[in-house]
């Protein structure tokens, strides 16, 4: 049943608030870097897999067609796949589709985001995500959606904000170790109580930030994959689910789509318990709830459990499951699509045992990254071993 | 009454954890150029500027048209599929999950729950504000379970807002309504 | 691997100048009904995978994405977005059931440009933000640098290039669906207002709102269904470059190299004499003619004769775009390229009335991002 895929090589820009290079620029920087990293060049791509998230922030219509030639595909297929926040994640599925199918041997996968040219901010460019004619009219922004999810997913488990920020001082402290990060800070629970409240109860450090920023993978066939590098990583499952957008019809307290998801990617992979046979997970983490609402999605602890699973340390770098060891969104930075990008990128330094300062000690064999998006709606996941 | 969690190791509370690489690293070149907002003010880079010309009038069609129609007349109006059993608002054509038309349109109350809520202190497009506002998910009576719209609270002080509390459609007079989601002003307490 | 694809239900609106009385989701599912209706299946049971393809700036929505799921039966299901033509969703669909996880694959595609009230200023958003938008030209333009060049260099007359326009919307006179049927004669394009010189009023396919639906199944679930498919039997697509200063303007290699890639696939050596017609992109009149060209379709190295000796009209030797094209059916930004698809379907079931052509057993079809792209798709289909 399809041809097995392996990733062989990774790259990335760093994450910065606001990135003197233009989109195409960045797609550039993190397409060659990815190439160098496994010693392949241009010529020996067959396919481009493209990820970006909304047109707006770079406020270029057909942005894909925009970034092309940055990205490298120039006189190739080339294709630009879009699923909200989730397109980061997902567009590792593209590329897995392109080689499984037998059609391509090689595909570059890359993921750009610019969101620092939407004036006067980002955040602006969000109210057109909503209904058109039911909630635009009401002036909604982002956070709301967040707020409301995570007040329901707080009083449905009887949480309190104080082990919901345990999370974000994890990944921003895992940050420090990231060179491509973006607000790596040593913080304290203190200090997340205390920021400015933006929309009850989420709070201006619950948050991860703006930014721009590009990753690429090169993926290949087991053949090429053999022959380029002696330390692949398998893409051994993809899944991805899109939920209903009639948002205000659910319970936002269990993010379903993701179990789905989820699903789909363990069936491919074989793995039947994923709390034992998982070594290491990149759930989305947007925001700080949003890393324990994932974690329960991918039924990595049962619902309402992944709070408890954090307090005791479970989580950390050198704990028994670690998650988000790249320091995810809120530490390493949130350019849309490359930030699920990179949480497979570092899955991939992860098992290669190439993570640096942040390489997690028990030689991981196996890691799951999850990215999120549309209305609270699209779950995208990714196995990936050795 | 949220509980505390209690920690069986004091892991999470530390603010910074000594790992040692356990590999040698590649020696990997990340690029990417920062710039603060005082480089474009003091005019370090070039920028250019512009004002896109996008513009749209959208088609309420069918279910919406029906459902804003009904607002225009102080109504909320809401669709039943008999497959699944569901009273289902905002109304639709078609059930989701049945995949099949709908049967037929029902009168819902304007009075509801509140599902969940947020005190937002920043806009759409962040500019602070001083008195929150409220948008809450709101469960309407006469829609099945859990079948809510989004929409505004007033009419409280936003400490003693709650899940779960009983709240009224408060409507703008007959001559202000025009068929939008807006002629409903905001949600306030039902006493 | 040697699992063919084929297409076994399509469904698709009328394609009108407006549609108030609709929504975009109440457009989508009047298409899926009728798709999932002729594949006789149910999505909520038998479809393994969903692709749409959409842009954001069309649809007014951000990260549109979030809309599509519920009208298409597809709610908590594997779903996403191409930002691409509608073939490129073929594409999408084609690889996914070739890795054989996949049985069922639907693609959907839809357009309600009567709903942009700033066509142009949206289309403006296109251009390159830093080099091309600040000269502040309609984007158009563009097509006017190309149509000049092409004609200069390949000696293709505008005359030629008005009797595709008539052509093409003669033919939409017989398809019950096509939103833009006129009989036009030589005569009336010297009354027709000039937009981006050589390029004039209509020269311009004008837009349509409308969906379609296609659904595509492996070769197993094919035969399960006991269908009479239409089978997929090669696929190409490509880019050529985004920058408007280094593209040529005359021979489209990008084109060129997506036909070759689908010939391969589909075992053609000689494409003029393996395919029965063609339904091709021709969001000007010009393009036509330059698609032709770069699909090695053309008859001699002048594509302009190719309409003046009646080789491409329904009843010649090689009929192109039958169903009036998107100048006699309206263009519709994603879903042209899927209405092309339709229509050749409709074709090889011998279900195109009027306009049917005998002993159609092959077809190419083709779609082109329109402005300012380079961006391609092409797909073989076998009756």
């Amino acid at each position: 049943m399809g041809n097995r895929v392996a990733i062989v090589g990774a790259g990335m820009t760093k994450f910065v608030r606001r990135a003197q290079e233009t989109g195409k620029e960045l797609c550039y920087e993190a397409a060659k870097m990815a190439l160098d990293s496994c010693d392949m060049n241009l010529d020996q791509i067959d396919a481009v897999a493209l990820g970006t998230a909304p047109d707006t922030f770079d406020g270029v219509h057909m942005k894909g067609e925009y970034l092309s030639d940055g990205a490298g595909a120039f006189g190739k297929p080339y294709m630009r796949s879009y699923v909200g926040g989730g397109t980061g994640v997902f567009s590792v599925a593209q590329g897995w589709y392109h080689i499984a199918s037998g059609l391509m041997d090689t595909c570059l996968v890359i993921c750009e985001e610019k969101m620092s040219s939407y004036r006067p901010h980002p955040q602006g460019a969000f109210l057109t995500i909503f209904d058109h004619t039911t909630e635009r009219p009401l002036k909604p922004n982002l956070l709301w959606i967040f707020a409301l999810e995570m007040n329901r997913y707080m009083s449905t488990y009887g949480l309190r904000k104080e082990d919901i920020a345990l999370v974000a001082v994890k990944n921003k402290n895992n940050a420090l170790d990231h060179p491509c990060a973006q607000i790596a800070k040593a913080v304290t629970v203190k200090d997340i109580l205390n920021s400015e409240v933006l929309a009850w109860p989420v709070q201006r450090l619950d948050v991860s930030p703006v930014s721009d920023g590009a990753v690429a993978l090169i993926l290949t066939n087991e053949t090429i994959a053999r022959r380029v590098t002696n330390k692949p990583v398998w893409i051994e499952g993809v899944g991805w689910s899109l939920e209903t957008s009639y948002w205000t019809n659910r319970d936002l307290c269990y993010p379903r789509y993701v179990e789905e998801a989820a699903r789909m990617a363990y069936k491919m992979a074989g793995v039947t318990c994923p709390r034992q046979q998982i070594h290491v997970a990149e759930p989305y983490d947007p925001f700080d709830y949003k890393e324990l609402h994932h974690m329960e999605g991918l039924m990595l602890c049962g619902k309402g459990e992944a709070p408890q699973m954090t307090v005791d340390g479970i989580t950390q770098r050198d704990g028994e499951l670690p998650v988000c060891p790249s320091g995810g969104l809120l530490g390493v930075g949130n350019p849309i699509a490359a930030a699920g990008l990179m949480k497979v990128a570092e899955l991939f330094w992860q098992l290669r045992g190439e993570a640096g300062k942040r390489q997690i000690a028990r030689k991981p064999k196996r890691g799951v990254a999850q990215a999120w998006g549309d209305l609270m709606q699209v779950g995208t996941v990714v196995v990936v071993g050795i | 009454m949220p509980k505390k969690l209690k920690s069986k190791t004091q892991k999470a509370r530390r603010t910074r954890q000594e790992t040692k690489p356990q590999s040698l690293t590649p020696n990997l070149q990340f690029m990417g150029t920062g710039l603060s907002s005082d480089d474009l003010k003091k005019g370090k880079v070039c920028t250019t500027y512009w004002i896109g010309d996008t513009k749209y009038a959208w088609d309420r069609g069918i279910a919406i048209g029906k459902y804003l129609e009904g607002m225009k007349h102080g109504k909320i109006l809401g669709v039943e599929c008999h497959k699944c059993g569901r009273k289902m608002v905002p109304p639709r054509i078609f059930c989701e999950w049945c995949f099949k038309p709908i049967d037929n349109w029902i009168e819902l109350f304007d009075t509801g729950t509140v599902n969940t809520f947020s005190l937002c202190y920043v806009t759409w497009d962040m500019q602070r504000v001083k008195n929150p506002i409220i948008p809450a998910v709101i469960e309407i009576d006469g829609a099945s379970k859990g079948m809510g719209i989004m929409h505004l609270l007033g009419e409280i002080d936003p400490k003693k807002v709650h899940i779960g509390m009983k709240v009224k459609a408060v409507w703008k007079s007959e001559k202000e309504r025009e068929g939008a989601i807006t002629d409903i002003k905001y949600w306030k307490p039902v006493k | 691997m040697s699992d063919r694809v084929g297409i076994i239900g399509i469904g698709a609106t009328q394609f009108r100048s407006i549609t108030p009385d609709v929504s975009y989701k109440e457009l989508m599912f009047e298409a899926a009904v009728k798709a999932y209706d002729d594949a006789g299946i149910n999505p909520r049971k038998d479809v393994d995978t969903f692709v749409t393809c959409a842009e954001d700036y069309i649809e007014g929505t951000s990260i549109f994405d979030e809309y599509v799921p519920d009208q298409i039966g597809a709610a908590l299901k594997p779903v996403h977005t191409i930002g691409g033509d509608g073939l490129h969703g073929i594409a999408t669909a084609f690889l996914q059931l070739k890795t054989g996880r996949f049985d069922i694959a639907v693609v959907e595609a839809h357009c309600k440009p009567s709903n942009m009230l700033t066509p142009d200023g949206i289309e403006a958003c296109g251009q390159d933000p830093i080099y091309n938008r600040p000269l502040k030209l309609n984007t158009h333009f563009i097509a006017g640098l190309e149509m000049n060049r092409f004609c200069y260099e390949t000696g293709v007359t505008y005359d030629q290039c008005a009797k595709v326009v008539i052509k093409n919307r003669r033919n939409a006179l017989n398809n019950p669906i096509a939103g833009r049927a006129a009989k036009l004669k030589l005569n009336d394009f010297k009354y027709a207002e000039s937009v981006s010189c050589p390029l004039t009023e209509l020269d311009i396919a004008q837009p349509a709102d409308g969906a379609v639906v296609i659904v595509l199944a492996n070769e197993s679930k094919v035969r399960a269904l006991k269908k009479e498919p239409i089978w997929v039997s090669g696929i190409g697509w490509c880019n050529g470059t985004a920058t408007l200063e280094s593209r040529d303007w005359v021979y489209l290699n990008y084109v060129t190299k997506a036909a070759e890639m689908a010939y391969k696939m589909a075992g053609i050596a000689d494409p003029q004499k393996d395919i029965s017609f063609a339904e091709i992109d021709d969001r000007y009149s010009y393009k036509e003619l330059q698609h032709l060209m770069a699909l090695k379709l053309c008859c001699s190295c002048n594509p302009g004769q190719c309409v003046d000796n009646g080789r491409t009209e329904i009843n010649g030797e090689f009929p192109v775009n039958p169903s009036g094209g998107a100048l006699g059916m309206g263009y519709m930004y994603e879903a042209t390229g899927l209405a092309r698809l339709y229509c050749a379907v409709e074709q090889l079931r011998g279900n195109a009335g009027k306009n049917q052509i005998k002993n159609a057993k092959t077809a190419l079809v083709q779609g082109w991002r329109g402005l300012p792209t380079t961006s391609t798709a092409v797909t073989i289909l076998n009756a």
